[in-house]
C-alpha cells in the first residue's frame, strides 16, 4: 500500500506493507539511519522520535498508523545549521560514549523537557500538585527512564539535560 | 511477522462492522504497544488488524453523578495529565505515571491498557509450554522461574499475572466498561471484565467475539477519596509490578466509613481486596486492623516455589498504605 509520511517538514509517499514499522519505514525506506533499532520491543528507548512533539517508540508501531502525522526524528532538530540546545549540551557533557542510543536520548529529553515546562506529573512528583520548577535528579531520572544505555554515559547525559533545562548542573 | 490485511476505522460502529467482516483471527489495533510486540513473537497471528486509532473515542468527559467518561482512545499521559482526573480521581494518575515509560504512556490507550496480556516469560516465549498461549500443552512457569507468578486465584493450569498499573486503580475506583459490538452496546462492572484463568486461561476477559471497548466510566461516589498508590518493583522506575496497592481510606467520627483497595502483580486479574474492605468498615483505622484486613485477605493466598516473599509483600504494602492514608486524615 503507498503510505504518505510526514517527516521532518517534508512528505514522502512510500509504498509499504502493513506490517513495516515506523522505524523500518524511517530507516530502510526514507534512509534517515539516525534513529536506531535497539531492542525492537519498546524496552530500550533507541528508536523515540516525536510524533506532533510527543515521544514515542517508533518501533511499536505500524508506519501507516502515523499517515498524515507530523514526523521529527534526530535529523530534523537542528534549525538554520544550528544544532538543538540539547545536542549541544550533549556534546558539551560528553552524554554517549558509543552513541547508538543517543538520536533516541536526545529526542526523548526534547519532548521530557516539553512535557515538564507544560506541568506535565510524574510518578516522583505528587499527581495531585503542580510540576516541580526544579528538574531534580530524581526527577529527570524517572523521565528519562524510557531511555537505556548500556554504555552507562549517564553522568553526562543527565548533566546535559539540566543544562538544557536551564538548571544548575550538579 | 506474519503479514495481515489492514484497515483503518473511522466510527466505531464502522470498525465494529469491519472487525466482523475480515476472517478470523482479527484484532483491534489502538496503541500497539502490546499487540505489535505480540504478533513481532508470533504469539499473536490476526489475519486482519482494524485501527481503531483514528476513532472519536479520545474525550474525557463529566458524567451528571460528578464521575467521569474515559473515551477508549484516550493516550495514557493524557489521562495522567488531565486536571479533572487529578482532582478527581488522583489515585489513577498515579498508578498510569507508575506504568511503562514515557513514550509508552503516549502511544497506549484507555482501551488498550485493559486488553494487556500478561507479561509471563513462559506466555512470551513460544519454546516453552504454555496453557494460554496454546491450550492444554502445560504450564512451564508451575515448576520454573515463577518469582513474578500470581499468589491469588491461580488454577493449576495457569499462575500468570496481570501487567496493568492503570487498571488497579479502575478495580479500586469502581469503574465500569462501555462495549460495542456485533449484536449492540452493553456495559460491564471492571470487576466483571477480566476472568481468573480456571479451566480456560487463554480467554483474559468476557469480552464476546467482536466487541471493542469505548469507554471507561468513574463514578461520582469514587471521586476526591484520599487515596493512594504504592507499586514495589525491581527497579526504581519502568518496571512492571511485584505487589502495588491502589487504596482509598475516608474515615469519620474515628471509623472508617469507606475504604477501597485493589491489588496489582498478584494474580491473573487486577484484585479487588473486598474481603480486606469488609473487615475494616466501621471499624477504627488502626494498624491492627489493618493487620487483621490484610490477612483476612492474604489467608487464600498460595505461595509457589519462588513466590512465597509475595504474600509477606502484599501484607506490609498493605498496611503501609493504609497506615499513610490513615496518618494524612489524622494530620
Amino acid at each position: 500500500m503507498t503510505v504518505v509520511l510526514r517527516v521532518n517538514g517534508r512528505s514522502h509517499s512510500v509504498s509499504i506493507e502493513p506490517r513495516v514499522s515506523l522505524l523500518d519505514a524511517l530507516r530502510d525506506r526514507l534512509q534517515l539511519m539516525g534513529t536506531k533499532k535497539g531492542c525492537d520491543q519498546g524496552a530500550c528507548g533507541a528508536c523515540t522520535v516525536l510524533v506532533d512533539g510527543e515521544r514515542i517508540n517508533s518501533c511499536l508501531t505500524f508506519a501507516v498508523q502515523y499517515e498524515d502525522r507530523e514526523i521529527r526524528t534526530i535529523e530534523g532538530l537542528s534549525e538554520d545549521g544550528q544544532l538543538h540546545p540539547v545536542q549541544r549540551a550533549f556534546i558539551e557533557h560528553d552524554g554517549f560514549q558509543c552513541g547508538y542510543c543517543t538520536p533516541g536520548q536526545i529526542c526523548s529529553a526534547v519532548a521530557m523537557l516539553a512535557e515538564w515546562r507544560n506541568g506535565m506529573p510524574s510518578a516522583v512528583s505528587s499527581s495531585d500538585a503542580p510540576a516541580p520548577a526544579d528538574l531534580n535528579e530524581d526527577e529527570l531520572r524517572e523521565r528519562m527512564s524510557g531511555n537505556l544505555c548500556r554504555c552507562g554515559a549517564y553522568v553526562g547525559i543527565r548533566q546535559a539535560i539540566q543544562e538544557a533545562a536551564g538548571g544548575t548542573v550538579r | 511477522m506474519n503479514p495481515f490485511h489492514y484497515v483503518r476505522a473511522s466510527d466505531t460502529s464502522s470498525a465494529v462492522r469491519a472487525l466482523a467482516d475480515q476472517a478470523a483471527p482479527a484484532r483491534f489495533l489502538a496503541g500497539g504497544t502490546n499487540l505489535i510486540d505480540l504478533m513481532r513473537e508470533g504469539i499473536e497471528r490476526p489475519r486482519a488488524i482494524v485501527d481503531i486509532t483514528r476513532l472519536p473515542l479520545a474525550g474525557i468527559d463529566e458524567l451528571p453523578d460528578g464521575g467521569v467518561r474515559i473515551g477508549a482512545m484516550v493516550r495514557n499521559s493524557h489521562l495522567a495529565a488531565d486536571r479533572t482526573i487529578r482532582e478527581r480521581y488522583p489515585l489513577l494518575s498515579q498508578a498510569i505515571l507508575h506504568g511503562a515509560s514515557a513514550q509508552l504512556r503516549n502511544m497506549a490507550t484507555t482501551g488498550g491498557n485493559l486488553m494487556q496480556r500478561t507479561r509471563c516469560y513462559y506466555f512470551y516465549d513460544g519454546a516453552a509450554r504454555c496453557n494460554k498461549r496454546e491450550p492444554g500443552s502445560g504450564c512451564d512457569a508451575m515448576d520454573g522461574f515463577n518469582r513474578i507468578h500470581a499468589i491469588l486465584g491461580a488454577s493449576p493450569l495457569c499462575i500468570a499475572t496481570h501487567p496493568s498499573d492503570m487498571c488497579v486503580a479502575l478495580a479500586a475506583l469502581d469503574a465500569t466498561v462501555n462495549l460495542a459490538g456485533p449484536s449492540g452496546t452493553r456495559t460491564l462492572a471492571f470487576g466483571d471484565f477480566h476472568r481468573l484463568p480456571g479451566e480456560t486461561p487463554d480467554v483474559d476477559t468476557n469480552l464476546q467475539p467482536g466487541e471493542l471497548i469505548t469507554s471507561v466510566d468513574l463514578p461520582g461516589s469514587s471521586a476526591r477519596l484520599p487515596s493512594t498508590y504504592r507499586k514495589v518493583r525491581d527497579r526504581a522506575s519502568y518496571a512492571f509490578a511485584l505487589v502495588s496497592v491502589a487504596a482509598a481510606l475516608r474515615v469519620e467520627g474515628g471509623v472508617v466509613r469507606d475504604v477501597r483497595l485493589a491489588l496489582g502483580g498478584v494474580a491473573h486479574k487486577p484484585w479487588r481486596a473486598a474481603t480486606a474492605e469488609s473487615v475494616l468498615l466501621d471499624h477504627a483505622p488502626t494498624p491492627g486492623a489493618f493487620a487483621r484486613a490484610a490477612d483476612a485477605e492474604l489467608a487464600p493466598a498460595v505461595p509457589l516455589a519462588r513466590n512465597g516473599f509475595k504474600i509477606v509483600l502484599a501484607r506490609r504494602v498493605i498496611i503501609a498504605t493504609l497506615s499513610e492514608l490513615a496518618a494524612r486524615g489524622a494530620r
